[in-house]
C-alpha cells in the first residue's frame, strides 16, 4: 500500500502504527533472506514501542540509505572502514521527517559502499538482489531503498543521488525516485561521496508519495551552506492531472548505439502518451552529452578522494594495528576500503595531483559549464526533458562487476542532471519481454520540482504501469 | 594520457592506501582503459569557457559569529577505536 493511502487509514483510526511496522518485520522475515535490501538484520532488535506521534505523517515508517545519519543507529555507509560507526548527531532530513510525525524504520538499507556504484554490489554485506528476477542486480547505489520499496518491504525510503544513485534502482525496480535540485534538500548528515553533487530524495511506489516526502525534507538548512534559502512550495498541489500544452524536449543524444532495443520502443511509447495526453513532443539536442560521463569521473573522484580522506582510523570506525602513524594510515585504508572506493580515491587523487590538475579537474570544470549550458539553452524553450533513465534494464548479477568502465557508462543518462545541479525523477513506464522495468526520466529546470510532480503524476495516473508487482 | 606503474604507486601513496602487487597490476589495467576514455575531453576547445567551480549563483556563505553548543568531548569521542582521556590517541609520531 502506498503511503498517502496508509496516510488516510492512519488518521481515521481503521490501521494502527504498531500493525504497520509489525507488517514490515513480517515481510522482510519472509522476503529479505532473498533480496538483502537491509543490512545488520542479525544484531537487530525490534523495538516493540511506537511512539505515537500526530503530525503529519502520523508515524509512518520512513526506510532510511545507510550513508545518512540517524543519531542512536548505525550508519556505516555498507564500508567495513565504517563498522560500528553509531552517530552521535542525526542528519538534517531525519529531523524533518521526525519533526513531521515520522517514525525512522530502526533497519537501515544496503547500498554500494560509500555510493561508489551502479548495482549495490559494492556492499561489504553482500549485495542487494532485484525482487523482479533475483539474478538481476537492483541498480544502484540506492539498491537497497529501491529493492525494499518494490518487494513491500518498507513504505517509502531515502536514497542519495551522485550520478543517478536514485534514478537508475528506481528504474530497475519498477518505482518512482526523485533527485531534487541541488540546495533543495540539506546534506547536513549525509556522509558525503561528491560534495557539488549529491542530494538526498525520495523512493516511493508512486508520486503522490514522492511530493509529500520532498516536501518534508525540502528546504534552507543554516547547517549545509549549500542549502538554498528558497521557499518550499506546496508540491500536492501539482499533482494535477493535466499536462495540455506544456512542452516536452527529447534529447536526440539519448536515442543513439547502445540503447536496449525494448527499453528504446518502451520509451517511444511512454513519450507517445505524452502526446496523447495533450503535450507537445519535439526533438532536441543536448550537444555535450558525450562528455558527461567522463567529466563526471573526474569531478565525482576528485571530490570523494579528498571527502573520504577522513577515513584514516583515528575518529571512527577501522583501525589496522600498527606502532608507526602513516603505516597506521596505510593499512587501515587498504584493510577498511573496498576495490570500488580505493580505485575512485587514487583516480581522484591522480586528477588533483600536481601536473594533472590543469588537463583533468580543471578541464572537467569547464566542460561542465557547457553542460549545464546546454540544460539553461533547452529549458529556455522547453517545460521539461523527457529520457530514458537507463539505457538497459537490470543487468546480471556479476555481469559488469569486473568492468568498471562498463559499469560506469550505465550512469550515462542520469549523470548530466547531477552535472547541471538540476532536478529529475524516473516512474515506471513499461516492462521489457522478460518482465524488467523500464523507467522514464523527467527532467526539469533548477527549483522546478513541480513541472516533475505535474508530469509524472499525470502520466502516472493514466496508466497502470506503478500497480504492477513482481511475483516474489 | 598513459599512466604508469610508478605513477600509481606514488598516487595511491598520496592517498594513503597500501596497494599490493595484484593489486597494482590489476589498477594498471583498469585505470589505463578508464583514463583513455576521459581523455575524449581533451579535443574540446575550451579556452574561453569559465570552470564550473559552484552550479548555484551563491558565493562567501557565512554564518553569524554567534557562540553555540557543539559535540561534548565524550560524545565526539564515543567512536573512536582509541582514546585516552579527553583525546584521540594515535601510535607515537615523534621519536
Amino acid at each position: 500500500m502506498t503511503a498517502h493511502e496508509l496516510l488516510v487509514r492512519l488518521k481515521s483510526g481503521s490501521v494502527a502504527s504498531e500493525a504497520v511496522q509489525e507488517a514490515l518485520y513480517a515481510r522482510i522475515e519472509k522476503v529479505d533472506s532473498k533480496i538483502n535490501a537491509y543490512v545488520r538484520r542479525a544484531d537487530f532488535r525490534k523495538n516493540d514501542a511506537v511512539n505515537k506521534k500526530q503530525g503529519l505523517l502520523f508515524s509512518l515508517p520512513v526506510t532510511v540509505k545507510d550513508n545518512i545519519c540517524t543519531e542512536g543507529l548505525n550508519t556505516e555507509c555498507c564500508s567495513k572502514i565504517l563498522a560500528g560507526f553509531c552517530p552521535p548527531y542525526e542528519a538534517t532530513v531525519i529531523s524533518k521527517l521526525k519533526k513531521a510525525g515520522a517514525e525512522i524504520f530502526p533497519l537501515k538499507a544496503n547500498m554500494d559502499e560509500f555510493a561508489f556504484g551502479s548495482s549495490t554490489e559494492n556492499s561489504c554485506f553482500g549485495p542487494t538482489h532485484n525482487p523482479w528476477n533475483l539474478g538481476c542486480v537492483p541498480g544502484g547505489s540506492s539498491g537497497g531503498s529501491a529493492a525494499a520499496v518494490a518487494a513491500d518491504e518498507a513504505i517509502w525510503a531515502l536514497g542519495s543521488d551522485t550520478g543517478g544513485s536514485i534514478r537508475q534502482p528506481a528504474s530497475f525496480c519498477g518505482v518512482v525516485g526523485l533527485k531534487p535540485t541541488y540546495g533543495r534538500v540539506s546534506r547536513f548528515g549525509l556522509i558525503a561521496f561528491a560534495s557539488s553533487l549529491d542530494q538526498i530524495g525520495p523512493i516511493t511506489k508512486d508520486v503522490e508519495d514522492a511530493a509529500i516526502l520532498t516536501q518534508a525534507i525540502s528546504g534552507y538548512d543554516p547547517n549545509d551552506s549549500t542549502s538554498v534559502d528558497q521557499d518550499v512550495p506546496d508540491y500536492l498541489k501539482s499533482l494535477t492531472k493535466d499536462i495540455k500544452g506544456l512542452r516536452v524536449g527529447i534529447p536526440k543524444e539519448y536515442f543513439v548505439e547502445g540503447m536496449d532495443s525494448e527499453v528504446k520502443s518502451v520509451i517511444e511509447q511512454a513519450v507517445n502518451k505524452l502526446k496523447t495526453l495533450g503535450a507537445s513532443v519535439k526533438e532536441v539536442s543536448l550537444p555535450h552529452t558525450e562528455y558527461a560521463v567522463p567529466v563526471y569521473y573526474i569531478i565525482a573522484t576528485a571530490e570523494a578522494s579528498s571527502n573520504l580522506a577522513r577515513f584514516d582510523g583515528v575518529q571512527y570506525g577501522y583501525r589496522a594495528k600498527s606502532d608507526n602513524l602513516i603505516e597506521m594510515y596505510k593499512r587501515t585504508r587498504a584493510e577498511g576500503f573496498g576495490d570500488e572506493a580505493k580505485r575512485r580515491i587514487i583516480l581522484g587523487t591522480f586528477a588533483l595531483s600536481h601536473g594533472y590538475y590543469d588537463a583533468y579537474y580543471l578541464r572537467a570544470l569547464k566542460v561542465r559549464t557547457l553542460i549545464k549550458q546546454d540544460f539553461d539553452r533547452v529549458f529556455a524553450e522547453f517545460d521539461c526533458i523527457a529520457a530514458p533513465t537507463s539505457p538497459t534494464p537490470a543487468f546480471k548479477l556479476g555481469e559488469r562487476a569486473s568492468e568498471p568502465l562498463k559499469m560506469y557508462l550505465s550512469d550515462i543518462y542520469t549523470i548530466s542532471v547531477n552535472l547541471a545541479g538540476i532536478p529529475a525523477i524516473s516512474i515506471p513506464c513499461g516492462f521489457t519481454k522478460d518482465k524488467l522495468p523500464v523507467g522514464l526520466q523527467i527532467m526539469a529546470g533548477s527549483f522546478n520540482e513541480e513541472m516533475l510532480f505535474r508530469v509524472a503524476h499525470t502520466f502516472e495516473q493514466n496508466t497502470e504501469w506503478h500497480k504492477i508487482k513482481s511475483s516474489l | 594520457m598513459a599512466i604508469d606503474n610508478e605513477t600509481i604507486r606514488h598516487v595511491a601513496h598520496l592517498a594513503r592506501i597500501d596497494l599490493q602487487a595484484k593489486e597494482l597490476e590489476r589498477l594498471h589495467v583498469q585505470l589505463h582503459e578508464i583514463l583513455g576514455f576521459i581523455d575524449k575531453i581533451s579535443n574540446l576547445n575550451i579556452e574561453d569557457v569559465l570552470p564550473a567551480s559552484h552550479i548555484l549563483p551563491i558565493s562567501n556563505v557565512l554564518r553569524e559569529d554567534i557562540p553555540h553548543t557543539s559535540l561534548t568531548p565524550e560524545r565526539a569521542l564515543e567512536n573512536a577505536p582509541s582514546k585516552k582521556g579527553n583525546f584521540f590517541s594515535v601510535p607515537k609520531i615523534i621519536e
